[in-house]
């Protein structure tokens, strides 16, 4: 097996008294989308910048395909691109003068620039506005201008800030596809957001950032599995009986949290409703409903930062 | 730590679409359109006093440059106070511009050093000042040979060409300042104030400040007149802290052949001495060459001041 594309150990950020990101370590493979999750400040941008050599780390080394970036940034940035967050382009300029400028910059061959940048417009779906002042773009096609950007370039790894945020369902969607498309050919991702559906339907894996630490690392399965203290969510509506002091009788059953006079929701490791069901009747009560889902990302995530918190303030 | 690769990879790049996008600005339009009409207006009402008064001059073409009929002043002194508005406009918002348009981060990703992005900048910034300042030169020396009928001497054109140079100089020094507060501030509107406060301080206030000062740090003892000489020195000094009283200094020396010095001389100094004969246009470089050298150090001095605030500064705005 080849060395991983991206291998962080130790990585840390400080400013002042004040530390940013604490000890991380994130390795990740060819051909991976890496979701970074976390709340705003959690450390995830400082860490993206640290890996794509941008700002110094005060600790820690990275290793980025198998290249330091900072002794050698020009031959790291060179296969490794950035789309910042709400990334920004010369409004005074058109889509193709700003690719223009950008290839140049990165030194691509003057006789190919201009068959590159009409590709990758084409792969985002842009090349109608090729000759338009970026200034009129909207959100969502600067976004993809950005993507168009790493297209371009043919990069090995593509590291993108909050690529949705602010965007549109539709636009989000379509920078969605354009991302899976970029994966598909091959193209390792490392995808920073807060937004958890975005990161649920493309990621590989997750990395949960908490206070500038990596609380959770796998696959966004495990992750409901692990987090979410069980993977069933039961709604369950019933009378005459206190579900909270009698649950315990199933093993399989984690949580059960009291939402209203008769209501309760229940967390369980598999689907526990005929056990309750039955329970709820041998002790008299009248089951009115009974409803299971699976606890969805954004619960875990939800539930994660609530754990944590809750631990804190039991310190 | 020994970093891989050039730090001037992409620095051509950046220099030509700083140029190009300086040459398309609205805002070098107006001001270069400014400078045009003084400088025009400067050396038209020059013209008109030469042809009333110097019939006979050997050096009859750069009076073009220094002559004043009032109420203008003349062409140089014209410069020395517009230039520095050229220079800040280009230059103001060359780095916080980025930043306030979230530019920075996507070019700093690019596979360039940080360098690159700085030393760029103020290349395509000099650059174009240098096509404004020919651009301007051929344009006077035009004007002077179709109203005077007559073309400029070998000295002439010696004196002019260093003027120039001299004159590329002093914008340099402006256009480093204006990118040194375009990194040291945030927004920039504040670098635009602070480059412009300066420029005021530096062309209009400072020639009235430093007699003051000088009284105060060398005060004149009536009974030895040697104090006189140490205030006058005092405040020489100190008034070449500004780069216009250094460009002006120059531009004086470069443009009046007949012109000896720029501090103070003794009647024993004057002794044999041709008074109102030209000096050779060497000789005259000699004597302001630690003025033109001034202006290089101030211009690489303001320059290493945004370079290192630059290099220290984070991505994350």
């Amino acid at each position: 097996m080849s060395r991983p594309v991206v291998e962080a150990v130790g990585l840390t950020k400080r400013y002042g008294a004040s530390t940013v990101v604490d000890g991380v370590n994130l390795a990740v493979d060819e051909g991976e989308i890496v979701g970074l999750l976390g709340p705003n400040g959690a450390g995830k941008t400082t860490t993206i910048l640290m890996l794509i050599g941008l700002t110094e780390p005060s600790a820690g080394s990275v290793r980025v395909l198998d290249l330091d970036p900072l002794r050698d940034p020009l031959a790291v940035k060179t296969q490794v691109g950035y789309l910042p967050d709400s990334v920004g382009f010369y409004d005074g300029m058109t889509g193709l003068e700003n690719l223009r400028y950008t290839a140049r910059l990165g030194g691509i061959d003057v006789s190919e620039i201009d068959d590159r940048i009409m590709t990758a417009l084409q792969q985002v779906h842009l090349d109608h506005v090729a000759n338009k002042r970026v200034g009129t773009y909207s959100r969502g096609m600067r976004q993809r201008l950005g993507l168009a950007e790493l297209a371009m370039r043919q990069i090995r790894l593509a590291v993108l800030d909050e690529p949705t945020s602010g965007l549109d369902p539709r636009s989000t969607d379509e920078l969605l596809d354009l991302i899976r498309a970029f994966a598909a050919d091959g193209m390792t991702l490392l995808i920073s957001s807060h937004m958890l559906d975005v990161v649920q339907s493309i990621c590989t894996r997750v990395a949960l950032f908490n206070k500038g630490k990596i609380g959770f690392m796998g696959s966004v399965e495990k992750f409901t599995n692990d987090v979410a203290g069980g993977s069933f969510q039961i709604d369950v509506a019933a009378r005459k009986i206190d579900l909270s002091a009698c649950v315990d009788i199933i093993p399989a059953v984690g949580a059960v949290d009291h939402r209203d006079k008769e209501h309760w929701m229940v967390s369980a490791t598999h689907d526990v409703r005929p056990e309750l069901a039955r329970m709820i009747t041998e002790h008299g009560g009248d089951l009115l409903s009974l409803q299971a889902h699976r606890a969805s990302l954004s619960e875990a995530y939800n539930r994660f930062f609530l754990d944590i918190e809750q631990k804190e303030m039991q310190q | 730590m020994k970093r891989k690769g050039s730090p001037l990879t992409g620095v051509a790049s950046i220099a030509l679409k700083e140029a190009a996008d300086h040459m398309t600005s609205a805002r070098m339009h107006l001001i270069m359109m400014l400078v045009l009409l003084t400088a025009i207006g400067a050396v038209y009402a020059a013209i008109g006093q030469i042809k009333t008064t110097t019939a006979q001059d050997a050096f009859l073409f750069l009076k073009l440059f220094t002559v004043a009929k009032a109420p203008l002043p003349s062409f140089s002194s014209f410069m020395g106070f517009l230039l520095p508005l050229l220079a800040i406009a280009l230059g103001f918002d060359a780095v916080n511009g980025e930043f306030s348009r979230r530019t920075m981060s996507r070019i700093l990703a690019q596979p360039i050093y940080r360098d690159a992005v700085l030393f760029g900048k103020f290349l395509g910034g000099l650059m174009v000042l240098a096509i404004a300042l020919v651009t301007l030169w051929l344009l006077m020396v035009g004007l002077g040979i179709l109203f005077l009928g007559l073309p400029p001497s070998g000295a002439d054109v010696a004196r002019g060409l260093v003027y120039l140079a001299a004159t590329l100089f002093y914008t340099g020094v402006w256009l480093a300042l204006a990118l040194a507060f375009s990194t040291l501030t945030r927004s920039p509107a504040t670098s635009a104030l602070a480059a412009l406060s300066v420029w005021l301080i530096f062309t209009i206030f400072w020639q009235m400040i430093t007699p003051l000062l000088a009284s105060v740090i060398s005060p004149i003892n009536p009974y030895d007149p040697m104090t006189m000489l140490a205030q006058f020195h005092t405040q020489q000094a100190l008034a070449r802290i500004s780069p216009a009283i250094l460009y002006g200094e120059t531009a004086t020396m470069l443009l009046d052949p007949t012109s000896r010095s720029v501090g103070p001389i003794f009647m024993s100094q004057l002794q044999g001495a041709l008074i109102g004969s030209p000096l050779p246009t060497m000789q005259s470089i000699k004597i302001i060459w630690p003025q033109i050298a001034g202006l290089i150090a101030g211009m690489l001095f303001m320059f290493t001041l945004a370079y290192v605030s630059f290099q220290r500064q984070e991505v994350r705005s």
